[in-house]
């Protein structure tokens, strides 16, 4: 198979994740599209992990052990991130991202 | 001796000088520089004039030519062809007109020590008398036409300095201004002349010039240009007749009497006012080789000659009448050199002596009246007889009653005017004749006024001091007897004083002078018919003078034909009056104009300074650092805007850009 | 065009047109769904690429977990159920950032590994386990260490302090209907203002 067929795939996704993050007004929605850049990003390690061990001859599988542990924070993150987003609920009765504007001089 | 008379203008020129410097801090006030001076250049001048009227009696006797020596020292030539020359021209005219000028000059110097005395400006009144006199000298001797300009000139300024000496009183300086514009417009005519003389002949030596007419040639060899030549002859006339006050540039003259008496009979009677009979007398061959010249000099000079008789009838300032009788003897003069030489110079000479005797008596008697108008004299025979004396003998040498010296030159001028004939011959000789009743009757007038009768003025008169009759009586002595130097006997003549003023010996020997007795007697008849007539008029002085009553003669004679207005009201005004106008107009809207549009744009400049450099430039700088500052922190605001999804976008923009820049590395 | 090439191509159309909707749904139930369907085929992807236990895996917990921790936060958010307007005002430049980043990325892909290819492999899970636990075993310790790290933080942050009331007010934006609760006391909890002064209306 190409490699860029699946590279390009997380591009893809990479991309429409980081739209995703820029104009989604619901907190949780931006949190999934964070997700989805994530994902594309563990694509990426695994290919190139792959690929490695093809043509560099890795056999530690460092591409797909990164991936696991990718995944592994990346659910930590969302339990974190969504908690946070509850806290947020709880104080503002909002989950709109613009309402969170307190982060300026 | 001849060789030094180039000291005679230059010792009382020194004199001036010196008078001027250190004047004040002699005993005297400069007076006994003055004298000294003008004692020395007569003293010469009757050495320089034995030498040259003994060589002229030599040439008349041995008919050899006549004395003439010439010096020059060239001073500028421009482009080769206009040569200035600074030169002495000594002959018999010359030499004559150093006797008068001299002894006449002295006479006054002395008597103004007398009448000046106690003056403010007693100094400078000597230092002008002193340049005066240099000038005159200078006029007499020069010998081109450029440097008997400059002396001709000078004493224009002379005579205006001196006549306004009293400038306090506004109508002295008035007379001063009127002299010296009335000489100016005559003055035009004359540099036209000589220029027109230059053109024809390309050079300014009189002696030359002569030469040239003579032969009939003028420069390069061409044919005498009679046109051109009566033209300059005209021009320079016109020159004489405002210097010589002929008619009608006379009436600055009478106003002349402004200046102190001892003035008007320097330079108002013997010297100055006789410059322009000197210069048609220096170039006679010149003017006689124009008919029509000719003609008008003889023509000019009668109708002066009788005007200014009428004139001097209504006068009632004593220097009036005598500056109007000078007017009419200059007329004379004038008119005679229309037909002899001799007969000209030698009533100049005669007339110079008398007529300052005249004019210092006159002094004499303003002095004791505190007056000038006879109407304030009166009787004075008793208190001032030597003043008495003197101005008799004055009076009846101008009457030309024999043998007094006016008597000799008159006739010589009747008897010419008569012998040449003609039309012209014919108007001098009968004015002429007429004039001579009209002069013995305003001289006898005069006497009578001033010296018969009771005294109408205020205070006491006294005679004069002996600084003052002195002069007087040394004068009376050659007014009597300077006639006999020019006895018209043949045998005589070779001695006589038209020897001695010759200029060319073919001229002398064909004009002897020669004795008319029945114009003698016709002449004669009519002064002592004048006398007479102002005996009977005067001897009892009348209530009212009969002359002021004469009705409408009266007034044109007193308005003196109605000149003065013509000159001052007609002519003056008409220049006067736009010129004034246009110089306001200059002055307010242009000159000012300028001075005010400084201002105003001075004014301009500062504000738009103010406005545009100070308000919009450097307060705007400033103000637009605020601003700008508010400006960029606004849009910079922006950046703040609390917006995470913002700050993430910039962070992902920022990613790749970065990563764009690594890329392409 | 070997056979895992179409494959690829049909996976990646499939989760690219499913992370699509995600971004652009209306509903947020519906864009969890698609999360979910592309997910499914990320894990497809680690399939071809032929690392079997990682599919598992990412089904497992993305699809099994964070799916639906995304779609409990929904719940307890009170996001609204039916289509509204989900996005703001900046989606337009949002969207040039996105394909540029896009266009960036994927010109450098095709110009680093533009003709390669990659040989298909299988990685079991005995491979993969051989290698964790021996070369790799101190960075799984740790991560079990952080996952659990990260856990408790999770419910240190998200727990409710004692008096304090039901979930406040709703963002009328989010308008649901739902009555509005009590007013808590948020005199107790750090850095947090009272909340009636702080919602915009």
């Amino acid at each position: 198979m190409m490699v860029v067929y699946p590279l390009v795939f997380a591009a893809l996704l990479f991309s429409v994740g980081v739209y995703g993050v820029l104009s989604r007004r619901n907190a949780v929605l931006v949190l999934m599209s964070v997700e989805i850049m994530l994902v594309a990003a563990t694509i990426n390690l695994v290919v190139f992990g792959q690929l490695a061990a093809a043509r560099l001859g890795d056999v530690l599988l460092s591409g797909q052990v990164f991936a696991l542990f990718v995944i592994a924070v990346g659910a930590a993150e969302v339990g974190v991130g969504l908690a946070i987003v509850l806290l947020m609920y709880r104080n503002r009765a909002t989950v709109n991202i613009d309402d969170a504007d307190l982060m300026k001089f | 001796m001849s060789e030094y008379a180039w000291l005679i203008p230059a010792v009382p020129a020194a004199s001036a000088a010196i008078i001027m410097a250190v004047g004040k801090r002699l005993p005297k006030g400069g007076a006994e520089v003055g004298i000294a001076a003008i004692a020395f250049a007569l003293v010469l001048s009757v050495l320089v004039a034995i030498e040259v009227f003994g060589a002229n009696v030599g040439s008349a006797l041995h008919h050899t030519s006549a004395f003439v020596l010439e010096r020059a020292v060239p001073l500028a030539t421009f482009g080769g062809e206009f040569a200035f020359e600074a030169g002495i021209r000594i002959d018999g005219l010359t030499a004559m007109m150093f006797l008068l000028v001299t002894f006449v000059s002295l006479m006054v110097h002395v008597y103004s020590t007398g009448y000046m005395h106690g003056d403010p400006r007693f100094t400078w009144y000597y230092t002008l008398l002193s340049l005066f006199t240099a000038s005159m000298l200078l006029l007499v001797i020069s010998n081109n036409l450029m440097l008997l300009i400059v002396g001709w000139e000078l004493v224009g300024v002379c005579s205006f300095l001196l006549i306004g000496f009293w400038w306090e009183e506004k109508q002295n300086s008035n007379a001063a201004i009127k002299a010296f514009l009335t000489t100016k417009t005559g003055d035009v005519g004359l540099i036209v002349g000589v220029i027109a003389l230059w053109s024809m002949f390309q050079t300014f030596n009189i002696g030359a010039i002569i030469t040239a007419v003579e032969e009939g040639v003028q420069a390069g060899g061409a044919p005498l240009n009679t046109g051109l030549l009566t033209f300059a002859l005209i021009a320079m006339f016109i020159g004489a007749v405002g210097k010589s006050a002929q008619f009608p540039l006379h009436t600055w003259l009478p106003d002349a009497m402004a200046g102190p008496t001892p003035v008007s009979a320097l330079i108002h009677a013997a010297t100055m006012v006789t410059a322009g009979v000197f210069l048609v007398a220096r170039l006679y061959p010149v003017f006689h080789a124009s008919e029509t010249a000719i003609v008008t000099i003889a023509i000019i000079g009668a109708i002066t000659l009788f005007s200014a008789g009428l004139l001097a009838i209504v006068q009632d300032d004593v220097k009036k009448v005598l500056a109007y009788s000078t007017i009419s003897q200059l007329g004379y003069m004038v008119a005679a050199l229309a037909f002899s030489y001799t007969a000209g110079i030698f009533h100049l000479f005669t007339h110079g002596f008398f007529k300052a005797l005249l004019f210092l008596g006159a002094g004499s008697l303003i002095h004791a009246a505190h007056s000038n108008n006879m109407s304030d004299m009166g009787g004075l025979r008793r208190f001032m007889p030597t003043t008495f004396w003197t101005f008799l003998v004055g009076s009846l040498a101008l009457a030309a009653l024999p043998p007094l010296a006016g008597f000799w030159s008159k006739d010589e001028i009747l008897v010419e005017a008569f012998g040449a004939g003609g039309y012209a011959g014919t108007v001098v000789f009968v004015l002429g004749i007429l004039g001579g009743l009209l002069t013995a009757f305003y001289m006898a007038r005069v006497l009578y006024l001033v010296f018969a009768g009771t005294y109408r003025g205020a205070g006491t008169p006294h005679e004069s001091p002996v600084a003052m009759t002195g002069p007087l009586v040394a004068l009376a002595i050659p007014s009597v007897l300077i006639g006999l130097v020019n006895l018209p006997l043949p045998r005589f003549q070779p001695y006589a004083f038209s020897a001695w003023t010759m200029f060319s010996e073919e001229y002398w020997s064909h004009h002897e002078i020669a004795l008319n007795v029945p114009i003698a007697i016709a002449a004669t008849a009519l002064a002592a018919l004048g006398i007479a007539v102002g005996r009977a008029m005067y001897r009892r002085v009348p209530e009212r003078d009969p002359v002021l009553h004469m009705g409408p003669v009266t007034q044109v004679l007193r308005n003196r034909y109605y000149l003065d207005h013509l000159y001052e009201g007609v002519i003056v005004r008409a220049i006067r009056e736009p010129l004034a106008r246009a110089a306001y107009w200059l002055n307010d809207r242009v000159i000012d104009r300028v001075v005010y549009l400084a201002g105003v744009g001075t004014a301009r400049l500062a504000r738009t300074t103010y406005e545009l450099g100070d308000q919009r430039g450097i307060d705007g700088a400033v103000n637009g650092l605020g601003v700008s500052a508010m400006w960029s922190g606004a849009r910079m605001r922006l950046a703040q805007s609390g917006n995470v999804q913002l700050y993430a976008g910039g962070l992902f923009v920022g990613v790749i850009v970065l990563g764009v820049l690594f890329a392409t590395a | 065009m070997t056979g895992a090439d179409v494959v690829m191509l049909g996976i990646a159309v499939i989760g690219g047109s499913a992370a699509l909707l995600v971004v652009t749904a209306r509903n947020v139930v519906h864009a969890a769904l698609y999360l979910v369907v592309a997910l499914l085929s990320v894990a497809g992807t680690f399939l071809l690429v032929g690392a079997e236990f990682l599919a598992w895996t990412q089904v497992l917990v993305y699809v099994g977990a964070v799916v639906v921790l995304i779609l409990f936060g929904l719940m307890l958010t009170r996001a609204p159920i039916g289509p509204m307007a989900q996005h703001n005002e900046s989606a337009r430049l949002a969207l040039l950032v996105s394909v540029a980043l896009f266009g960036f990325l994927t010109t450098m892909i095709l110009g680093a590994f533009g003709g390669d290819v990659l040989p298909l492999a299988h990685t079991t899970a005995g491979d993969l386990g051989e290698v964790l636990y021996v070369a790799w075993a101190f960075p799984f310790m740790v991560l079990g260490f952080f996952l659990t790290v990260s856990l408790i933080g999770a419910i240190i942050l998200a727990r409710r302090e004692e008096g304090e009331g039901p979930e406040p007010l709703l963002d009328p934006d989010l308008a649901t209907g739902r009555p509005e609760p009590a007013a808590t006391d948020a005199s107790s909890t750090p850095g947090v203002t009272r909340p009636s002064e702080e919602v915009p209306r």
